[in-house]
């Protein structure tokens, strides 16, 4: 019986997360028309959400072409990387008392080495492609990665030192009492700035940021190796939502009269809403001034957190 | 017929300071004075002076070399008065101080067909000059790189020569081999040795990136090839020609009145503001005094296109910076101001409304409502857009600083409208030189004070809220009267007499069927266009289609200069420069 749930969360995790990163497509299409005073697509279906599934059609009958200057294993294997990486993150999700894939007691670090895997796709996506805008684009990725990593990491450590596990399943039952957000508010203000520039979303996708580099890493992608990557973009949206969920907004926790996960989805849907107003909202700041804003803003905000929390638990303890 | 208009007639015997100045300094018997119907002083200067007569011009209150070309005079039947001549390159300087300009000619015969250049003296000369190379084949002596700038660079012949074909079908049928292709994709290849740049510095090999042709932010098919170290420019090469459509060879074979549509074409987002230089320079040749209502009308349509064609550069200057909302709701403001055009004209983007004479037909009923419901509308929105995109600081940070150019830089390289106002110099060709009647409105030049791609957006959008106030006092001013003058080079002239009056019927059918015969003149009209001066320069030969039209256009001079300003700055700086200069590709290339 147990291993049967374990089977029907993995399955039911993989499908759920796919779909729903397909519909997102859709949503989030909609929503940006809702806000910018147009209709979206609106035709194929009900309010138009036939169009995930026509979206994924489309892109299967395409053709799979490979440019014959691309360095072609590896060209093919990079949209995989992204999509296994954020896949893999929902490993550690909770998404009730007793339901989920696996309780690592480094699931924090876990999800994060996973998001860091994801950087590799970018990477080797822009590099293999041979193409100038794709390798500045896959550049600006990797130093975006490595600067918004250290402090994405280390705005986590408040809570950890709070809840006292880095086991995603702990932080989440140690919320009983009140949200991490309220005690741990700068990490979570850092941790949701990392997660945007993470997932490559306005006003962070300097990546991609077509009006200077076309596509970016993914100007040479097309068909469904670059359905792959939307896909696993719309994963790292929704997986960074349902992080920020779990480690400050409780998690599955909430009124008993709902089933957990209902709550997690909930939540979940708020963040995804919220990276989606983002994009309709902001400009995109240039690449030395989202360096700067990350060195010189986001880590020593973490680190004065970081000692803040630091204290105030000693001092509890004592 | 009207001859009387020519050479030497128009004068008021009086010489212009300037003229008699310089009489004095070169001696007047190196002069040839020929007078035109725009009262421009026209002078035709020794090749050999050429040069220092521009400097001593430079120095003495003609900063800004407005316009370079040339013309080809060999089939040219009236040019009684002109030293002797085959080629004519002709200069059209502007000045800032005494509200007037001065043409300067310089003959050239076939024989020795090459003339010293100016780009030392003017840098924008450059441009000006490559081009008048590519077209006519004549020989700028100095100039650091006279290669082909319109046309391909395979290209053979010079195509505004009057013995150049004008249509495909009077030329060899085009196979495309693929030797053909080859060797034309060959030429396109970009080597920095051809503009004096290094592969490599010290340890660091530069990358060239290939901006455009087809770019998302390029606005049009613009190729500008850009130096990197990293991500900084270390320097860049602006390319253009992609969106040649030799609309001055076109304005050889059209009628005078059949040419009005292609004029909308050129600044494609200014609709009939192209129209108005084009018709007035006409109107000043063929003697026609436009009636009040047609002056009231053509400014109120032409402040509606300005509204709209800055609207779609605030929209794209957001866009660019990676703001992507603001367009859209930029777009239905512009879709409200083109329901007003599309009840006045039936057209949109080029209702080609204008005509020699007036306008083609007179307001629908009802356009008042239309057009105070969006005069009350918009002064809103924009305050809206202030808050949302201007005052945005991560917008601000993206582009403050950025792109600077000065006063004396943007004189110095032909820079006009906004890209010139934004630099602090208070100059509108609206109010110091006004045409067309503008002089009856009350309306403020905003100016800015950096020069910086913020500063530019800053004086558009104010030009905006200054447009809104022109239509206003449009509307509420709105004259009784003809809509098209009774002249009989009207075209087409105003029909309801043609059924009673014989005189009034052949006039109208030799004009629809031939096209009106405008007398043998010169003349150029200059006016603030949407995005700063656009001249009409047309010679007419007393036929039916011009002999030589020249368009000078803004935005061929802005783009010239974005080399100069993009040194050392990121990738995504060259993106809001592009934005801030808000150029047509159309209106580069003509």
């Amino acid at each position: 019986m147990e291993d049967l749930l374990i089977y029907v969360v993995i399955f039911g995790t993989l499908i759920g997360a796919m779909t729903y990163a397909a519909i997102l497509v859709w949503f989030e299409r909609r929503m940006l028309a809702w806000w910018q005073d147009r209709l979206g697509p609106n035709r194929v279906g009900p309010f138009g959400i036939g169009l995930a599934l026509a979206d994924i059609l489309k892109l299967l009958a395409k053709e799979d072409w490979v440019p014959p200057f691309a360095d072609k294993k590896v060209f093919v294997i990079a949209p995989c990387f992204v999509m296994i990486a954020m896949l893999m993150g929902f490993a550690v999700v909770p998404y009730g008392p007793e339901t989920y894939i696996a309780d690592l007691n480094i699931g924090l670090l876990f999800f994060m080495g996973m998001t860091s895997l994801a950087v590799y796709a970018v990477l080797l996506g822009g590099l293999s492609s041979n193409n100038k805008f794709s390798l500045i684009g896959g550049l600006r990725s990797a130093a975006q990665m490595v600067s918004y990593e250290v402090f994405m990491g280390l705005s986590l450590m408040g809570v950890v030192m709070l809840s006292g596990s880095f086991s995603l399943v702990d932080i989440v039952e140690s919320q009983q009492d009140g949200w991490f957000v309220i005690s741990q508010f700068f990490g979570f203000v850092v941790f949701v700035v990392a997660g945007i520039a993470e997932s490559h979303r306005l006003p962070f996708d300097l990546p991609e940021a077509e009006q200077e580099l076309v596509g970016g890493f993914h100007t040479e992608y097309s068909g469904m190796k670059f359905g792959i990557f939307m896909v696993g973009e719309y994963l790292g949206v929704i997986l960074i939502s349902a992080m920020i969920a779990t480690i400050f907004f409780g998690g599955w926790i909430g009124p008993g009269f709902l089933p957990p996960i209902f709550w997690l989805a909930a939540k979940t849907f708020c963040f995804v809403m919220f990276f989606i107003l983002l994009r309709a909202a902001m400009p995109r700041p240039r690449y030395d001034q989202l360096m700067s804003l990350g060195w010189k803003v986001m880590l020593p905000i973490t680190l004065v957190n970081l000692v803040v929390t630091g204290g105030v638990v000693l001092w509890m303890n004592t | 017929m009207a001859m009387v208009r020519q050479f030497g007639s128009s004068s008021n015997g009086e010489q212009p300071k300037v003229v008699s100045e310089l009489f004095n300094k070169f001696d007047a018997s190196n002069f040839v004075t020929q007078h035109t119907v725009d009262e421009i002083p026209t002078l035709w200067v020794a090749k050999n002076q050429i040069r220092s007569v521009l400097r001593h011009l430079k120095q003495s209150g003609y900063p800004m070399l407005l316009d370079l070309t040339a013309v080809d005079e060999r089939t040219r039947v009236n040019k009684q008065g002109f030293p002797d001549t085959d080629f004519t390159v002709v200069y059209h300087l502007l000045s800032f101080e005494y509200g007037a300009d001065i043409r300067l000619k310089v003959a050239l015969p076939e024989a020795d067909i090459s003339i010293p250049s100016i780009c030392d003296i003017w840098p924008n000369a450059n441009w000006y000059e490559r081009e008048t190379w590519d077209m006519f084949g004549i020989q700028f002596d100095g100039h650091p790189n006279l290669t082909r700038i319109l046309m391909p660079p395979t290209w053979e012949g010079h195509p505004l020569r009057k013995d150049h074909p004008a249509r495909a079908t009077e030329m060899e049928p085009f196979r495309m081999t693929p030797e053909r292709q080859d060797y034309e994709q060959e030429a396109l290849k970009f080597r920095p040795e051809d503009w004096g740049m290094k592969r490599k510095h010290k340890d660091t090999e530069f990358m060239f990136l290939n901006m455009g042709p087809n770019h998302p932010a390029a606005h049009g098919a613009f190729r500008i090839v850009l130096q990197l170290d990293g991500e900084v420019v270390v320097d860049a090469v602006s390319d253009i020609g992609y969106h040649h459509r030799g609309a001055e060879k076109m304005a050889e074979r059209q009628t005078w009145h059949s040419f009005i549509p292609y004029t909308d074409r050129i600044d494609y987002l200014g609709g009939v503001m192209n129209n108005l230089p084009y018709v007035m320079a006409i109107e000043k040749m063929a003697g026609i005094d436009v009636p009040d209502r047609a002056k009231v009308i053509r400014i109120m349509l032409a402040e509606l296109f300005r509204i709209q064609s800055h609207l779609l550069f605030y929209g794209t200057y957001a866009t660019d910076i990676g703001q992507m909302s603001p367009i859209f709701y930029m777009f239905s403001d512009r879709e409200q101001s083109f329901r007003i055009i599309e009840a006045i004209t039936g057209g949109r983007m080029h209702p080609a409304w204008f005509r020699i004479g007036g306008v083609a037909e007179d307001l629908p009923i009802g356009w008042e409502k239309l057009v105070r419901d969006f005069v009350n509308h918009l002064p809103g929105r924009l305050d809206h857009y202030d808050k949302m995109v201007m005052q945005n600081s991560i917008l601000k940070k993206r582009s403050q600083g950025i792109g600077i150019y000065t006063k004396e830089e943007a004189i110095d390289w032909g820079i006009t409208g906004p890209g010139l106002r934004a630099t602090g110099m208070d100059f509108d060709f609206r109010r110091d030189r006004t045409y067309g009647g503008y002089d009856w409105f009350d309306f403020d030049i905003p100016v800015a004070q950096n020069g910086d791609v913020y500063d530019r957006a800053v004086v558009r959008i104010e030009e905006m809220r200054q447009s809104i106030r022109i239509v206003e006092q449009c509307l509420n001013n709105m004259p009784e009267g003809l809509y098209k003058s009774e002249h009989e080079l009207t075209t087409p002239p105003i029909k309801e007499r043609t059924m009673h009056d014989i005189e009034t019927l052949i006039h109208h059918f030799v004009n629809v069927s031939w096209g009106p015969k405008i007398p043998v003149s010169e003349c150029s009209v200059t006016i603030e266009a949407t995005k700063g001066l656009n001249t009409y320069y047309l010679i007419s030969d007393g036929g039916t289609s011009s002999y030589r039209t020249r368009i000078r256009t803004p935005s061929f001079a802005h783009l010239q200069q974005i080399p100069l300003i993009s040194k050392g700055l990121l990738i995504a700086d060259i993106v809001a420069i592009i934005a801030s200069i808000d150029f047509v590709m159309a209106d580069v290339d003509r």
